[in-house]
């Protein structure tokens, strides 16, 4: 045979430059192959801890990021109306002094006046502080409308979350179960460890209303109504209790379970008892007296009673083995069967108890008691959006880790594992700061977690202190603060009014908002003077996005590729269960355009406001840029942004600034580890090994081992509060709420949302990001658009057939916030009230760099009209978010869905439309290559229509 | 050229793991980026109303109603099978779409292919797609530049896309081997070919989504009846189990 | 399969060409002078313009010349050889008519053999494609073979053209008829082209893509079934009976120039429907079919 001679030698680059990816929040290590000084390809980074070497489709189609047309190209300032579009280049000079001259007199009169917030932003531990300088109390980033509910439900009660910040232990767990697992976060690990659970035929269970990627690879679907998903899993637990099947010496050992709750009547009721040290503390069983909760040796009696006070776990087990809990109450409203919400909690305790694992590894807990090994129950949990945001989500994230604690898994061989800086106690956190000084900073960082009342943030009045209201009695848990919320109430003037806006990678006119439609007009909006309702916003994106139109001076910031960050323990690092890590990305490109790292260009509006820590000594700016900050920067003494490479080079976590720090991470991938001892892997929050370890790292200064928290004290206090105990007391319209919501133990309530199904909008719709886009970003990359350029409402059966609709029909969805007309598709795989649609496909026409008609702006469609950032006024002005946090409730949503057949729709676009935005300057090009002449020219000779399905 | 090989040596190809497969697309982009840079895959229309570009493999999705339980969702990763009775290599008038002796993989040779499109037509599976730019015709090459390249590391001598995909749902080896990897994949887990009715004999297996429902444990007996006995009584029966 | 007029051109232009140029060879008219030229040119031209069109499907036309190297198991390259070798083996025949060279009528015969079995090859290249059950029938050569039968007859006048035009309108009501169920015959579903027929009923819930691409374009063709009825038709009326029926009436040249238009425009019509109404298996896997 003669075969032709096949390249099998090709030479794929001239260079592999190690960076870190960020097509999403992922933080994955890629392998940059330039050639000739281009981005040739991107691959995973075989070594680095998060990807190991796989990588996502946006990963992969990073090359067609960076030279996506829609890449802003200089400083931006208005000069059409705002939300025209019309704008004019100017320099990087006259940005910065306009900027500097309206922040400037902001500070030195009224700091609250300047609100900074931040969207997919990876770098809060710098924009917090630079806002902390300021003096501003208003800056958040994006978790309000994106976790806050995982967060805070989870260190308020096992002191670490769900999301990246923990995982399942892949290589032992036997049972795996999803609560509403997002697939566009945390995605390559969870894809990593779903392939491992398959590898080994392990099992995977999937709670989820939308039955799609890893559900529907899951061994097991319960397609649950969204927003029940806390009583299914309280149901578990009544079942679970009903049989006795927990793990009493867990709960004895590493809970509150057995503190003493006070039973008197008055201001203490529900707190804990506490002895003349102001300790909690337990009964002995061994000797019935009472004991040190951290003593060793100590038995502790879960079921005390002393001098007529009960332990947590009394309470506990009081409240949900009340008939309420029981699988057939809960059955209809969950749409699940009692039998199959039985046979879920048999599963759980058969793997937990009948097939626990035991690891061969001595260790010694905080109290001095030794372990001959490490036992382990190996069923593991995982959850994100779909129970974090909806109203009742706080509290559903709060039951989720009970049902862990119950079965004794968190932390141990086989369960869920927290990834360092986690675990950590509420106790070695911050409380949130909040007091203005003109030309002062504050005195501490904005986020923190509340233990009382005493924490929120509010001005003598009672007013709130923060534009959004965070830390207010409306959501006093705000861990992340309400970026939803700071646009409307600066609109409203509700706390007060503001005079600058300034945003960084957040989408706020689009898909970023709650009632986008809305938005733009509040962006737009003048008072009776003639000036903007926000009279300055000043924005910083990379891209044309929508937002850019509706701001007053756009910041243009660099690529990923272009740019230093850290990834670091002082923000949200890459560490694994079993490793801290951190990690750097740096110009592996130089930018061609007058764009510049927006942390640089904060470092620099720092040093022109005279920012304290941002200017030296003899008034010159402290930091080059953003890379001289990293290696240079100190938190605390000897702890910086990144821990690795620190002092002679060799030190990690703690040591002083070494200037070769950077360069030696990019000798080693671009990141960097220190790994967990063996005997600290597991048990960490008692674990004294582990405790020793992360103090040497630098996570905390001493050892914080804690107790879990079955029983919430801070929340308690809060109800207190509502039941008129303690000097600030709520306002009279919120105290129902803070009672219901507060409650110490887990709860269920109805979602907020479902009060829209009386008036007529019974159907609960839903929005899922896709694995292969992110957020607002994939549209503009030529590869991931042709996977999904368009966006169907999924219909399950139940509607679909009711209403009798064909394929090509659209429907209009209304709610109390709204009305919309899209097309559709039907699901079987769905829950028979539920609807869907891929978020952020929808796109405003002329934003993006994408042609007008361009199918993302003419059939592509958001659900964000329908949903309203307020609840239903009754009197007061409340925001539609948890009653806890203050997490935007998104996934309360309820529609009405009625069929519009093709023929009625001829115009065939999504309703409504926006006017076209006009372009704003930018980069153009992109990697575009037309049809061949001949083939094209060929085509058009013979006119053939495309038959498109 | 066009006379498939007898045998061949090896036979090359992929298990795809319809089991484990999330559908994430992730190996859609890797054999975009990677082919981009190798053959070129041209985009056209990349930013309008009409994009279209090459692609070597795309993931479909299905739903599958089921007889007892409920609908199930399928995402299937579909591209080249490198059939040992390959039908777009006997079609091909210039000898450019052939099989390897060697290994099995299936190629065009870009240098004589005409672009006349009979191959694609030929192929039951919708492995080739012509390139409107270079008006020749693009598929899968099993990333023949990745498999034998020394000038990669030996441990990224795979394709593209069974080296990105996250879920390790994708496998690549010699199925002559009954040995290999994914040959005993095969064997134990019952993959199977797709449209066995149309003779092509492909190489490349399916690995079907295992059996789901709810699990067997027998069902929990309560402790007691709590109705009759309080919670007291639970207590008492629960603490002294310690 | 996407009806691309390159394809409808060239299968039927070479089709009536290479049908014409065979009753020529076999010396049906046995022509001379300028009657001989224009007649020749005429076959040579249909024949010539139908396999320039089928250029116009090539996205690289630039090798064109190795589609002669794979004859031994391609029906596209021993297509191209016997085109080649039937207008060049004719050529002198033509020449012999045109200038009464006297050239031995074997020579012809051969050559109008040869034109029959280009047009053989020709419909090869459609019947071998397994991958659609329509064409994949051994009808399909005899719908071809039966309209440059057809047609050649009634550019050369014989007699029982009328009569070679029914039987195409008998042909092409077989082809549909066993058409018609081909696909369903094939046995390919959405089930075996995914496997997933060990699971249940499988369909579509999402197109590996939003956008188009080459396959939706060439291979999957929806054509409304009142239209093709409709088409169908017209295909028969236009390619078999109105010809047949007007080659009954006296009109003489006339009478067949017009029959054989009107064929043509029947042929083409079937040839669009042809090719529209052939469904690719790998529709299958966007839905196209169950």
């Amino acid at each position: 045979m003669n075969q032709p001679r096949v390249e099998t030698q090709r030479e794929v680059s001239d260079e592999v430059r190690q960076t870190t990816c960020y097509m999403c929040a992922c933080r994955c290590g890629i392998n940059v192959h330039l050639k000739s000084g281009k981005v040739a390809y991107i691959e995973g980074n075989r070594d680095h801890p998060i990807n190991k070497g796989v990588l996502c489709a946006k990963g992969a189609s990073g090359i067609m990021q960076v030279t996506a047309p829609s890449r802003l190209k200089a400083p931006l300032r208005r000069v059409g109306p705002r939300g025209s579009g019309a704008f004019e280049e100017i320099s990087w000079e006259e940005a910065l002094s306009t900027a500097v001259s309206w922040m400037k007199p902001l500070r030195e009169t009224a700091p609250e006046r300047l609100a900074f917030f931040t969207g997919r932003d990876q770098s809060q531990s710098l924009t917090g502080w630079w806002a902390q300088n300021f003096g501003t109390p208003n800056y958040a980033a994006h978790g309000g409308f994106c976790s806050v509910n995982m967060a805070a439900g989870g260190i308020y009660t096992i002191g670490g979350a769900f999301w990246e910040f923990g995982q399942p232990d892949w290589e032992r767990t036997k049972l795996f179960v999803m609560f509403g697992v997002a697939e566009d976060h945390d995605s390559n690990p969870i894809k990593i460890g779903i392939g491992k659970l398959k590898a080994r035929g392990a099992r995977v269970i999937s709670v989820n209303p939308v039955r799609t990627g890893y559900s529907a690879v899951a061994d097991d679907w319960i397609g649950i109504t969204p927003g029940t998903d806390g009583l299914l899993i309280l149901s578990l637990i009544h079942c679970l209790l009903e049989a006795g099947k927990i793990d009493l010496d867990y709960l004895a050992q590493w809970t509150n379970a057995p503190l003493l709750l006070n039973e008197a009547e008055g201001p203490e009721k529900g707190l804990f008892v506490r002895n003349a040290e102001s300790q909690p503390f337990v009964i002995d069983r061994r000797t019935g007296h009472p004991a040190p909760w951290d003593g060793k040796g100590v038995e502790p009696d879960l079921g005390a009673e002393w001098q007529g006070h009960r332990t947590v776990f009394r309470h506990m087990v009081e409240e949900y083995l009340k008939p309420d809990y029981a699988p057939e109450a809960v059955a209809v409203r969950c749409g699940v069967t009692a039998e199959r919400i039985r046979q879920l909690a048999a599963e759980l305790a058969q793997v937990a108890f009948d097939q626990a694992i035991s690891l061969p590894r001595p260790w010694v807990d905080f109290r001095g008691n030794e372990h001959a090994d490490m036992p382990g129950r190996p069923v593991s949990f995982h959850a994100m959006r779909g129970i974090s945001a909806h109203s009742n989500g706080f509290q559903t994230a709060r039951a989720l880790h009970l049902l862990q604690i119950l079965l004794g898994s968190l932390e141990t061989p086989g369960g869920y594992r927290l990834k360092p800086p986690y675990p950590k106690p509420i106790e070695a956190h911050p409380t949130p700061h909040f007091v203005t000084t003109p030309g002062k900073p504050l005195t501490g960082p904005h986020l923190g977690y509340v233990r009382s009342p005493d924490d929120l943030c509010l001005l003598p009045d009672g007013s709130p202190a923060r534009i959004d209201k965070g830390f207010s009695w409306e959501n006093p848990f705000s861990a992340h603060g309400l970026m939803h919320m700071v646009i409307p109430n600066a609109h409203a003037g509700d706390p007060y009014k503001i005079d600058t806006l300034f945003l960084y990678m957040a989408n706020m006119s689009w898909n970023s908002s709650m009632n986008s439609a809305r938005v733009m007009e509040m962006l737009t909006e003048r008072g009776a003077d003639g000036e903007y309702l926000i009279p300055r916003i000043i924005y910083s994106d990379a891209y044309a996005s929508e937002m850019v139109a509706y701001a007053d001076l756009i910041l243009p910031d660099t690529t990923y590729l272009e740019r230093h960050d850290c990834i670091s323990l002082l923000d949200r690092p890459i560490s694994e269960p079993d490793a801290a890590g951190d990690a750097i990305r740096w110009p592996v490109l130089e930018p061609d355009r007058e764009v510049r790292c927006f942390q640089s260009v904060l470092l620099d509006l720092g040093a022109r406001l005279g920012l304290p820590g941002m200017v030296a000594e003899d008034g010159s700016p402290k930091y080059r840029d953003y890379a001289d900050y990293i290696v240079n920067h100190q938190r605390r003494p000897g702890v910086g942004p990144l821990m690795g490479f620190r002092g002679n080079g060799e030190a990690t976590g703690r040591g002083a600034p070494n200037p070769d720090q950077m360069q030696r991470y990019i000798e080693n991938g671009a990141f960097c580890q220190a790994h967990v001892p063996e005997d600290a892997a597991f048990y960490k929050s008692w674990n004294a090994a582990y405790q020793d370890w992360a103090v040497k790292l630098g996570l905390y200064e001493t050892p914080q081992p804690y107790l879990f928290n079955i029983w919430s004290e801070p929340m308690r206090r809060f109800q207190l509060a509502a039941e008129g105990f303690g000097p600030r007391q709520p306002p009279d319209h919120l105290r129902d709420r803070l009672r219901q919501a507060m409650h110490p133990l887990p709860v269920w309530y109805a979602p907020y949302g479902d009060e829209d199904a009386a008036f007529g909008y019974p159907v609960h719709a839903l929005t899922q990001r896709p694995m292969d886009m992110y957020h607002s970003w994939g549209s503009q990359n030529a590869w991931l658009r042709q996977i999904k350029g368009r966006n169907y409402l999924y219909l399950p059966s139940s509607i679909w057939e009711a209403q009798g609709f064909q394929p090509g029909d659209w429907a209009r969805v209304s709610s109390r916030a709204g009305t919309i007309v899209v097309p559709v598709a039907h699901m079987a795989a769905l829950n028979e009230n539920t609807v869907w649609t891929w978020n952020a496909i929808g796109k405003r026409k002329g934003a993006w760099a994408l042609d007008a008609d361009a199918p993302e702006a003419t059939t592509g469609f958001l659900l964000n009209h329908l949903i309203s950032e307020l609840l239903p006024e009754k009197g007061v002005r409340l925001s539609n978010s948890d009653p806890v946090t203050g997490q935007a409730a998104w996934f309360d949503q309820r529609v009405r869905v009625e069929r519009v057949v093709a023929a009625d729709h001829p115009r065939g676009t999504a309703e409504p439309g926006f006017p076209e935005l006009s372009d704003p300057p930018r980069a153009g090009g992109g990697r575009q290559n037309s049809s061949k002449n001949f083939a094209k020219s060929f085509r058009k000779l013979l006119g053939m229509a495309e038959a498109e399905r | 050229m066009t006379a498939l090989p007898q045998a061949t040596e090896k036979r090359l190809g992929l298990v795809i793991d319809l089991d484990t497969c999330v559908g994430c697309q992730a190996c859609v982009t890797a054999c975009k980026g990677w082919n981009d840079g190798g053959i070129g895959l041209s985009d056209q229309d990349p930013y309008g109303a009409s994009p279209s570009g090459t692609f070597l493999n795309r993931v479909h999705s299905y739903q599958v109603a089921v007889p007892d339980g409920p609908a199930q969702v399928v995402t299937f990763p579909r591209s080249c099978l490198h059939c040992d009775n390959a039908p777009c290599v006997t079609v091909c008038p210039t000898g450019a779409s052939y099989k390897r002796a060697e290994d099995g993989i299936v190629l065009v040779n870009e240098d004589a292919c005409i672009g006349c499109g009979l191959c694609a037509w030929a192929c039951p599976y919708g492995a080739r797609e012509m390139d409107a730019a270079q008006g020749v015709m693009k598929k899968c090459t099993l990333c023949v530049d990745r498999i034998y390249n020394e000038t990669l590391p030996e441990v990224d001598r795979e394709p593209a896309c069974v080296r990105t995909c996250p879920t390790n749902a994708r496998h690549f080896g010699d199925f002559a081997d009954p040995e290999s990897h994914v040959s005993k994949l095969v064997a134990e887990r019952g993959g199977y070919d797709l449209m066995p009715g149309m003779g092509t004999q492909p190489t490349n297996k399916y690995l079907p989504p295992r059996a789901k429902g709810p699990g067997a444990a027998s069902p929990l007996a309560p402790l007691l009846d709590v109705k009759a006995t309080g919670i007291a009584g639970w207590l008492d029966r629960m603490l002294g189990k310690i | 399969m996407h009806p691309a007029a390159s394809v409808i051109l060239f299968s039927t232009l070479s089709g009536l060409g290479f049908g014409f140029l065979a009753f020529l060879g076999w010396g049906a008219l046995a022509p001379s002078g300028w009657a001989a030229f224009f007649l020749w040119a005429l076959g040579y031209g249909l024949a010539v313009t139908g396999l320039l069109a089928s250029t116009f499907h090539l996205g690289n036309p630039r090798n064109a010349l190795k589609a002669f190297t794979q004859w031994r198991t391609s029906w596209l390259s021993r297509e191209a050889w016997a085109s080649v070798v039937t207008l060049v083996l004719l050529a002198p025949v033509a020449l012999s008519g045109i200038f009464g060279l006297g050239l031995p009528r074997l020579v012809g015969q051969v050559g109008g053999a040869l034109a029959l079995g280009t047009v053989f090859t020709t419909a090869m290249i459609y019947t071998q494609i397994k991958a659609v059950p329509r064409w994949h029938h051994w009808l399909t050569p005899v719908m071809f073979l039966s309209f440059a039968v057809a047609g050649g007859a009634t550019l050369s006048g014989r007699l029982w053209a009328p009569l070679a035009l029914l039987s195409v309108g008998a042909v092409l009501l077989a082809v549909w008829r066993v058409g018609d169920g081909a696909f369903v015959r094939a046995g390919q579903t959405l089930g075996t082209a995914t496997g997933l027929d060990r699971l249940g009923l499988p369909s579509v819930l999402d197109p590996a893509h939003t956008a188009g691409n080459y396959l939706k374009r060439e291979m999957i063709f929806v054509v409304g079934r009142k239209h093709a009825a409709k088409l169908r038709k017209l295909a028969l009326l236009l390619a078999s009976a109105l010809p047949a029926l007007i080659l009954l009436l006296p009109l003489g040249v006339w009478g067949i120039a017009l029959a054989a238009a009107l064929h043509l425009a029947g042929a083409l019509a079937a040839r669009w429907l042809f090719f529209a109404e052939a469904e690719h298996v790998v529709g299958l896997y966007y839905g196209a079919r169950g």
